[in-house]
């Protein structure tokens, strides 16, 4: 999707905080309990309650801020947010609004593929905020009650806020990949869409430059995105609906009827719809939390929690380059897939020697494998330490390529080890001398093709491996091909 | 008078407060006469003093992150106008906030 104009997006990412219990109150945030079964008095708002707040939700919220580059103010301290809506029983979110825990941070973002500059993207805030509880309604609209589950009411949520430094739907949708490899990493949250651990909306409009200067389309609010692709395919739908509403209305933000708007992505059709009309933010009415004292951090609490973030997403693939020499391409598809993986893929590396081809076998047969059978690579039946003799046997041409695939997949199947397997499958090594002897027999038999070789016509060679195959099918085809056209240059 | 009728209107409908006839006006001078009241507190001279955020002297109150007894969902369900064997019913509600 293009447009001539430059695109500016920001998003506002909220993640659920690995907790076992809520932020203000000791009831479970185990997801998928019966409705109204993890409530208490005080996260369903009864009069005479308070909050208190979990202290490992500030750690892990603490934790993200730092690998996010955020600056951490050494005071911090809650809000009121006032709105009304059934979920939210006691008519007000607890939320971080002039002093959030955190600030000003930037998270680095680039593609394997080279389709935009790699960039830092801006964090303006990341504050901790209660959730609200859910509402489910009726299939046939408008007569049935809407029922409300109050079970996720008062859940930890870390709100992120991007700068709007994201200039395409690909930027955005990468922006939210690293941030979600980057939490999963730290072990902050989980960042499942389907159970509602990470919800984006996304603010976007259009810079346009004309005879007048630059003019700005009025923003919108994006929401209901469930998915990553969801967001890209809404951003870039609204890319091309805002490019076409300024070409016919030159509506420009603040100006007349250019006000902020929020649209749903509407994924069956998609395309966005218009929703209601944002509130201005000073409807909310905010004013500090009474029922919460402050909080203060010390210089060795932000130290230790620095020590704590482990080796990061970024660090890690540069590591993975740097030491197995492969490519940014498959670093980034050997780290997107957890650490779990990637530690796999280093065992494999340093025992047989080579991170190249560690880094193919791991990336085409070991996740195949995974993904077929949907498991998590610690259920592989075929250890690193078992794989790299294989991966060596293949690497100094005792076995080809598909016939190691073949042993591989053999491995996996019967859950036995390499020497086991060739024997099962019948596959022996083929040692030099014998290999020498049949190709000088092969050469004798065909003299038709030694001529065509000697011709200078390489493509016969073809016509030996075949025969070499036959006669014997463990041969590396490679190694004959070699062989042959060395013995044909000494003839 | 320190507040404007239209400011009334305003916050009684994010209050979802419904003003009969004649409450407007008496809420407007009601609440103009308590803004005016503590209109006192811009004639101190606060220059120097930092804002303060809270009324106790007192930071980091916290909680250990371990599960506690959560309410059985009738006694949750309890005091609700409404309701069904499992959710609160609410007047259907559309879309999202």
């Amino acid at each position: 999707m293009s447009t001539p104009h430059k695109v500016v997006i920001g998003l506002e990412v909220h993640v659920q905080l690995d907790t076992r219990t809520k932020l203000f109150c000791s009831c479970s945030t185990q997801f998928g309990a019966p409705p109204n079964t993890q409530t208490c008095p005080l996260c369903i708002g009864m009069p005479g309650t308070l909050p208190v707040m979990n202290r490992r939700a500030l750690e892990l919220g603490m934790k993200a801020a730092l690998a996010l580059n955020c600056e951490i103010p050494r005071f911090t301290k809650w809000d009121r947010k006032n709105y009304y809506y059934p979920d939210l029983p006691k008519g007000y979110q607890i939320s971080q609004f002039d002093l959030p825990m955190s600030c000003d941070g930037y998270l680095p973002i680039s593609d394997a593929k080279g389709r935009f500059e790699p960039k830092r993207v801006g964090i303006i805030r990341a504050h901790l905020e209660e959730d609200a509880g859910k509402s489910m309604h009726a299939e046939a609209a408008g007569k049935a009650d809407s029922r409300i589950d109050l079970n996720r009411c008062g859940t930890p949520l870390l709100e992120i806020v991007s700068e709007p430094d994201m200039r395409s739907a690909e930027e955005a949708k990468a922006f939210l990949t690293e941030l979600k490899l980057l939490l999963v990493y730290l072990g902050v949250s989980d960042c499942n869409m389907q159970e509602g651990s990470l919800r984006v909306d996304a603010n976007i409009n259009l810079h346009v430059d004309t005879s007048e200067g630059t003019k700005a389309t009025p923003i919108v609010e994006v929401k209901n995105m469930n998915s990553f692709r969801a967001v890209e395919r809404a951003l870039a739908y609204e890319i091309v609906r805002q490019t076409e509403a300024w070409e016919e209305t030159h509506t420009e933000l603040g100006g007349p009827g250019g006000f902020k708007t929020t649209r749903g992505w509407d994924e069956s059709a998609q395309v966005t719809r218009p929703q209601r009309t944002k509130e201005e933010s000073s409807d909310y009415r905010y004013f500090p939390e009474p029922d919460l004292v402050p909080v203060t951090v010390t210089e060795d609490q932000i130290e230790q929690s620095r020590q704590s973030l482990g080796e990061l997403p970024a660090a890690l693939r540069t590591r993975l380059e740097a030491t197995y020499e492969i490519t940014p391409y498959d670093s980034d598809v050997l780290v997107n897939q957890g650490r779990a993986l990637v530690d796999y893929y280093i065992e494999l590396a340093e025992a047989c020697g080579d991170g190249k081809q560690a880094a193919n076998w791991v990336q085409q047969d070991v996740l195949r494998t995974l993904n077929e059978r949907q498991i998590p690579v610690e259920q592989f039946p075929v250890s690193a330490a078992a794989l790299a003799p294989l991966l060596e046997k293949v690497r100094c041409g005792k076995l080809d390529a598909n016939r190691g695939r073949e042993v591989l997949a053999g491995m996996v199947e019967l859950g036995r080890g390499l020497e086991d397997v060739m024997r099962e499958m019948g596959i022996a090594e083929v040692d030099d001398s014998a290999l020498e002897t049949l190709c000088r027999e092969l050469l004798e038999a065909n003299p038709k093709i030694v001529a065509d070789l000697k011709a200078g016509k390489q493509k016969a060679v073809g016509g030996l491996i075949g025969q070499a195959k036959k006669q014997n099918p463990n041969v590396n085809p490679g190694k004959v091909r070699q062989l042959c056209l060395e013995l044909v240059e000494k003839m | 008078m320190s507040i404007s009728r239209e400011e009334v209107e305003k916050v009684s409908l994010l209050g979802r407060l419904l003003l009969g006839p004649g409450e407007l006006e008496k809420m407007t001078s009601q609440m103009g006469q308590i803004l005016d009241y503590m209109h006192l507190l811009s004639e101190v001279d606060t220059e120097n003093v930092e804002p303060m955020a809270h009324a106790l002297d007192l930071t980091n109150v916290l909680r250990d992150d371990t599960p506690g007894v959560s309410l059985p969902r009738d006694e949750a369900l309890a005091a609700a106008p409404h309701r069904d064997d499992e959710c609160f019913l609410v007047p259907a509600v559309l879309g999202d906030p």
